[in-house]
């Protein structure tokens, strides 16, 4: 008992100011932390903006957060509806645009803690899918709030799987109307956001059948509660599904339709028509019908799963440096528990998570905004890829930063289970992100089906040529590579091109291997179908070894680039340094496998991770 | 029925009532058992709402309400064996924690260990009768799982021969014992003890906190509830502030130390003894992790076989069982709960041998046991947790609600990770014995017990770095070979561990500084430690298994165990030189059938858990498989759909389109 700093009297000065331990912190950083920001940001302007955005809540009671964790679920989606209802009040006093950073910001300050998330989708929805009359009749209503509307997909018995839906939409051509009906109770929507006590109407995925022929999947505008007194329209059963691990502020619902009647013209007709004899056209791909699909994920990996990750990264670690245990020396006061190796190994790596993570969804906001303007003049050949960097991004960031999370969280000991930790709100926050917009194994094996397919034709169309048709994400199929990595001290193993290299050359690997299981099992007789099941496990691996190294040389190449900002720079490699290595080490056995690291050169990588632990706690 | 499940029933290969009886301790338990459940099943004073709908307030009286009523018919019902009053517990509470956990578990078990017979009768049949109700105040705002850095204080007074305890600072107050914050009238409390100016550590005091009759706190006493949790809604974990507050000297518990009434103090003869309830919680807690993961698993595997979803050939909708990755996600965490099931009766039952010998006076074993049940308890509840949470993913979306009852689980169970010692620490802790055990092999000394292959050490049977293939005769089908490469790669990183913390502290570094830097070595080694414990104890399980089928399916959830395990860590057993390459190719294609010899048997395997729908609180899990129209009645009654029209449509909605 040396040392009282740690020991907080209800009388010290420093009570009411910041922490001494954490003072201490911030006074050895290494780097700029204002310059950060603005990078992080995109710029200091933003960083201005998004600051000014944040001070409006801060000083309106009306927005306080002092009582969230006290309320009741049916307290808390009152909160959500009113935090709505003053928000849209302010946008519309201070004239923010309608998509600009503004309402970004907005809601990232409230934690996305309001009601009518899914209400913007399904207006996405219909500016993707809709026709331009049809964009022209409802968007405005969506947007002036005179409609409320919710995306509805999954069904209770279906999810991940859309051909498995069983909604039907069926033409009528007599009265040019479609019936829409949910057969079975397995049928019933099942968890569309904002539809249980809310929406007024539904953008609904159905099986369309006309002329007697089932035509897939597609989305049709249905209403669904009263405009005057909001209650059901006839034929619609729907309610709240009941109190879920989180999501308090939502009123997911059900919906079921007892043969409901909506006109011709509220089938979102972009890419296909029905004419009013019941003609099918199609004017497009069929995967153009999942567009609003990679809009929403994302949509969602930015401003939800992301800003958890970091948010949870900043709780713990402050606590880390105030929170005082145990001794490391017998003599000095107790220590704070960040100085422990055990500690650092549990918190950095959350943190070298976000950065990375940052720093991919940087480049795939990049390459969806290109291939969505490409989309939008109807060239849709960039879709296959954009599609599956999303699936990818999507299920690895949602599975790390759901881990993350709760690692934090438990990084905190006792007081991480106390809701007042702000923890375990984060933490039913992003793990619901694992299940919803896509199951992340359906999502990798997704990856996995995009891999084969292009593994398979460089293996068939052998030659020069090849390389240049591949997507730019697995170019790295064709690099020359090494059989054994050349590292020979552990300091090789902070070169990036030695670990990105060794990533690449480990997810070739478990590419090749599962294509070659694939194809030994259908030339031993098995069908495609269960030669693909056969192969799953290992399809998935594969695809989790692709994502990890899109994930590193992303990262790297965003360091690359920041030649402008040593420092800055210093601090990120070191960063991308240990997401690389804590991956190589956590999953060691796939890069001893065929000898590409050898067993002195994985202690080598232990090595240097365990030199960066100390480093990167030292840079602050 | 749900005809999938029927049809999964018929196929299996055993009968689960024989591995209920196996799980039970023998068809006798299994009887009493489900007596006592029928008895509180049917027992109307025990029935209530669905929780998922209740406020934390509502949920907190309701459990209150069934604990009071609880004891007076566990009495009734001459319920007095410990493993039949935790029967009763938990089929009362269906698995939740309740306000009298501590009172039950902590408060009266102290009383009988560490109170003199003066103070039994003073508080301990009061105590059995509810008049008093008591908690176990230790941890504090600022200080948990290292005890040397509590703050609270005891100042012994000879004047008036009382203790004086004081909250000295903020982070000195009481935060987190359960009970505290409404229920309890009396806490134990551990404090500082000082008398005569000295301090002697940590003491444990009786302090009465509520005024009986009126239960308001008492004067310098400062007392409520620390808010809402992750989880632990039933439960009132409580703050305790104590401003120079004065006890009778008599509330020290005095069965081993002592103050005199002139302030003289009394060492107690060991202070091992101590740990006893310590090794006690932390080795039950082993079990709870196995019960926790074995009711996930059922719940997820049940839930699989009724879930079609995709089709793996077109037109025919398979059970999401069917899947490979869903089998490659489910059967192994089947496995790890039964390893964990037994590991946990293991453990029960060294902890009463042990104790046996204690009371004789006996104490050589209680060091290994200490660091046992550490490691233990640490490993079996991160792997538990990891498993619940991944049982959760599997339900998909449905696993995200609370109908599916796991995330219920899951909140409830994964404190475990922290209380009763954070299992870094815990880990850590294990690590010191066995870097003793380790040094004392390295002095010639011969070791027994679980550690007893470190012996081998010395003999260079071992190299970390050796470059020539070790001479692997691995038959990864057979218990014993399985068991000795498990062993082998523990003895691997331990002595990496070792030679690692030698290392640091020749070159320049502190004992404790060297012990910081290799901690993350350290806590590797002792993963591996306790991984192998597992494994052998599940081998040495399938060895006294008499009925042939039950031992040939038990032995493929070993194997499955085991191999699955090697496939995860393959890095280590490749670079150990245990494994080659290509029987690592072995491993994982084994894995692979495993997962199709256990799949007729999967429901069967979790029907032997003869976990009671109600007990699951799950809609997903229930043992008819009838889960979608369950699932829409138990919508139904969610607090949003008492009303047709939600009353914020009026408030906020409207309003926001009237505007425009």
């Amino acid at each position: 008992m040396s040392s009282r700093a740690h020991r907080v009297s209800l009388g010290d000065s420093w009570s009411q100011r910041v922490h001494p331990d954490i003072e201490s912190e911030r006074r050895r950083q290494a780097f700029d932390v204002e310059r950060l920001t603005n990078l992080l940001d995109r710029g200091a302007r933003n960083t201005t903006l998004r600051r000014e955005v944040e001070s409006l809540f801060r000083s309106d009671p009306a927005f306080s957060l002092v009582n969230t964790y006290f309320m009741t679920q049916k307290e808390h989606f009152q909160a959500a509806a009113q935090k709505r209802f003053l928000l849209h009040k302010m946008a519309q006093r201070l004239n923010w645009p309608e998509d600009g950073l503004e309402i970004d910001y907005a809601r990232r300050a409230l934690s996305g803690d309001i009601i009518l998330g899914v209400h913007t989708v399904a207006t996405k929805a219909i500016i993707s899918l809709g026709s331009e009359e049809q964009i022209a009749k409802w968007v405005p209503l969506c947007k002036t709030y005179q409609i409320i509307a919710t995306y509805a997909q999954t069904e209770m018995g279906h999810g991940s799987y859309l051909q498995g839906l069983e909604t039907e939409a069926t033409y009528d051509a007599a009265t040019q109307e479609f019936v829409i009906h949910s057969p079975t109770i397995t049928a019933t929507k099942w968890w569309p956001g904002d539809l249980g006590c809310l929406a007024t109407h539904a953008i609904v995925m159905a099986q369309l059948i006309c002329s007697g022929a089932k035509r897939g999947m597609h989305a049709f505008v249905v209403p669904i509660r009263s405009p005057q007194d909001h209650t059901p329209l006839p034929g619609i059963t729907a309610g709240d599904i009941g109190p879920r691990m989180g999501l308090e502020n939502a009123d997911n619902g059900f919906l079921q339709l007892d043969h409901v009647r909506v006109p011709r013209e509220n089938m979102l007709s972009r890419f296909a028509q029905v004419l009013p004899d019941g003609t099918y056209i199609r004017c497009g791909t069929a995967q153009s019908n999942y567009l609003p699909m990679v809009v929403t994920r994302v949509d969602i990996l930015t401003s939800v799963v992301l800003p958890s990750l970091q948010k949870a990264c900043v709780i713990a670690t402050r606590y880390s440096v105030i929170r005082r245990q145990g001794r490391l020396r017998p003599s000095d006061p107790e220590a704070k528990i960040l100085d422990y190796q055990t500690q650092q190994q549990k918190l950095l790596f959350p943190l070298a998570m976000s950065y990375a993570f940052h720093f991919q969804a940087v480049s795939l906001l990049e390459f969806f905004q290109h291939a969505y303007n490409a989309v939008q003049s109807n060239d849709t050949s960039l879709l296959p890829e954009l599609h599956v960097l999303t699936t990818g991004s999507k299920a690895m960031m949602t599975d790390f930063c759901a881990y993350g999370v709760e690692l934090c969280r438990r990084a905190c000991g006792g007081h991480g289970y106390s809701k007042l930790s702000g923890l375990p709100s984060l933490a039913t926050q992003v793990v619901a992100s694992c299940t919803y917009e896509g199951e992340n194994t359906v999502l990798y094996l997704q990856v996995a089906r995009f891999l084969m397919k292009n593994y398979q034709q460089i293996w068939e169309t052998e030659g020069a040529h090849s390389q240049r048709s591949l997507p730019q994400s697995v170019q790295y199929f064709t690099m020359v590579h090494h059989d054994k990595c050349p590292a020979q001290n552990a300091s090789d193993f902070l070169l990036p091109e030695i670990y990105t290299t060794a990533w690449a050359h480990t997810a070739a690997r478990l590419v090749e291997d599962s294509a070659r299981h694939l194809q030994v099992l259908t030339q031993s007789g098995a069908d495609q179908q269960d030669a693909w099941n056969q192969t799953s496990v290992s399809l998935v691996q594969a695809a989790k070894a692709h994502c990890y190294y899109v994930t590193v040389k992303s990262f790297q190449d965003a360091v690359k680039k920041l030649d402008s900002e040593p420092a800055i720079q210093l601090v990120l490699k070191r960063l991308c340094d240990l997401f690389a290595l804590h991956g190589i080490l956590a999953d060691s056995g796939i890069f001893l496998y065929d000898g590409f690291l050898s067993g002195p050169q994985v202690d080598m990588v232990r090595t240097a991770y365990l030199d960066l632990l100390s480093l990167i706690r030292l840079l602050g | 029925m749900n005809p999938d499940l029927r049809r999964e029933r018929a196929a299996a290969t055993f009968n689960p009532e024989l591995i209920t009886h196996l799980l039970d301790g023998s068809p006798e338990k299994t009887r009493r058992r489900r007596e006592i459940e029928n008895k509180i099943l049917s027992d109307p004073d025990f029935q209530h709402e669905n929780h998922n709908f209740l406020t934390r307030s509502e949920r907190y009286e309701a459990a209150i309400k069934k604990s009071a009523v609880m004891v007076k018919k566990m009495r009734e019902f001459g319920i007095a064996d410990p493993d039949e009053i935790m029967w009763f517990k938990s089929f009362v509470h269906r698995g939740q924690p309740e306000p009298l956990d501590l009172h039950l578990g902590m408060f009266l078990p102290t009383l009988l260990q560490q109170a003199t017979a003066e103070q039994q009768e003073r508080f301990f049949m009061p105590a059995w009768n509810l008049e008093i109700t008591g908690t176990y105040a230790q941890t504090e705002m600022g200080h948990g799982t290292h005890l040397r850095g509590l703050e609270t204080t005891a100042t012994y007074d000879p004047k008036t021969q009382e203790f004086i305890i004081n909250s000295p600072t903020v982070t000195s107050i009481k935060w987190w014992p359960g009970g505290l914050g409404k229920t309890s009238n009396h806490a134990i409390v551990l404090a500082q003890l000082i008398t005569q100016g000295k301090c002697y550590g940590l003491h444990a005091f009786i302090v009465p906190i509520r005024e009986i009759g009126t239960h308001k706190p008492l004067p310098g006493i400062t007392v409520g509830d620390i808010g809402p949790k992750f989880g632990y809604e039933e439960m009132d974990n409580g703050y305790l502030k104590m401003d120079n507050y004065r006890i009778p000297r008599e509330n020290m518990l005095m069965k081993y130390a002592q103050v005199k009434p002139d302030g003289t103090y009394v060492k107690p003869v060991s202070n091992k003894l101590t740990y006893g309830t310590m090794v006690f919680v932390r080795s039950f807690l082993v079990g709870a992790a196995a019960q926790s993961l074995s009711k996930a698993c059922t719940i997820a595997i049940r839930y699989s076989a009724v879930r079609h979803q995709s089709e793996i050939k077109p037109g025919e909708p398979e059970p999401q069982v069917d899947f490979q990755t869903q089998q490659y996600k489910l059967f192994p965490i089947l496995a790890t709960a039964y390893a964990f099931q037994f590991v946990g009766s293991y453990m029960k039952d060294t902890y009463h041998r042990i104790n046996e010998s204690i009371g004789q006076g006996d104490l050589s074993e209680l060091p290994e046991l200490h660091a046992l049940t550490a490691g233990l308890k640490a490993f079996t509840t991160w792997t538990a947790n990891a498993g619940i949470e991944e049982c959760r993913l599997a339900c998909g979306g449905h696993g995200y609600s609370h109908c599916s009852g796991i995330p219920n689980i899951y909140v409830t169970f994964t404190p475990a990770c922290t209380f009763e010692g954070e299992n870094t620490v815990m880990m850590l802790q294990t690590a010191r014995f066995l870097m003793k055990v380790y040094d004392q092999v390295q002095s010639g000394k011969l070791v027994h017990g679980l550690v007893s292959y470190l012996n081998d050490l010395p003999s260079q049977r071992i190299q970390p770095q050796q470059v020539a293939v070790w001479p692997t005769v691995v038959d990864i089908n057979n218990p014993d070979s399985l068991t000795e490469i498990y062993k082998l790669r523990a003895a691997r990183l331990i002595d990496i561990a070792a030679k690692s913390l030698q290392g640091e502290m020749s070159h320049r570094k502190s004992k404790e500084v060297a012990w910081n830097l290799t901690s993350v070595g350290l806590v590797r080694a002792t993963d591996a430690h306790c991984h192998y414990v597992v494994v052998k104890l599940f081998a040495d399980k399938l060895l006294k298994i008499q009925d042939k089928t039950i031992q040939a399916v038990l032995r493929n959830l070993f194997l499955l165990y085991s191999l699955y395990g090697i496939s995860q860590k393959a890095g280590d057993f490749l670079q150990g030189n245990i494994m080659t390459g290509s029987q690592i190719t072995q491993v994982n294609q084994r894995v692979l059938e495993l997962l199709a010899v256990i799949r007729p048997n999967a429901v069967a395997l979790v029907d032997a858990f003869d976990y009671k729908d109600i007990t699951l609180g799950s809609v997903l899990g229930r043992y008819d498989g009838n889960v979608y129209e369950n699932l829409f009645e138990w919508a139904k009654k969610s607090p949003l759909n008492k009303t047709e029209v939600h009353e914020s449509y009026h408030k906020y909605l409207k309003p926001l389109q009237s505007k425009l």
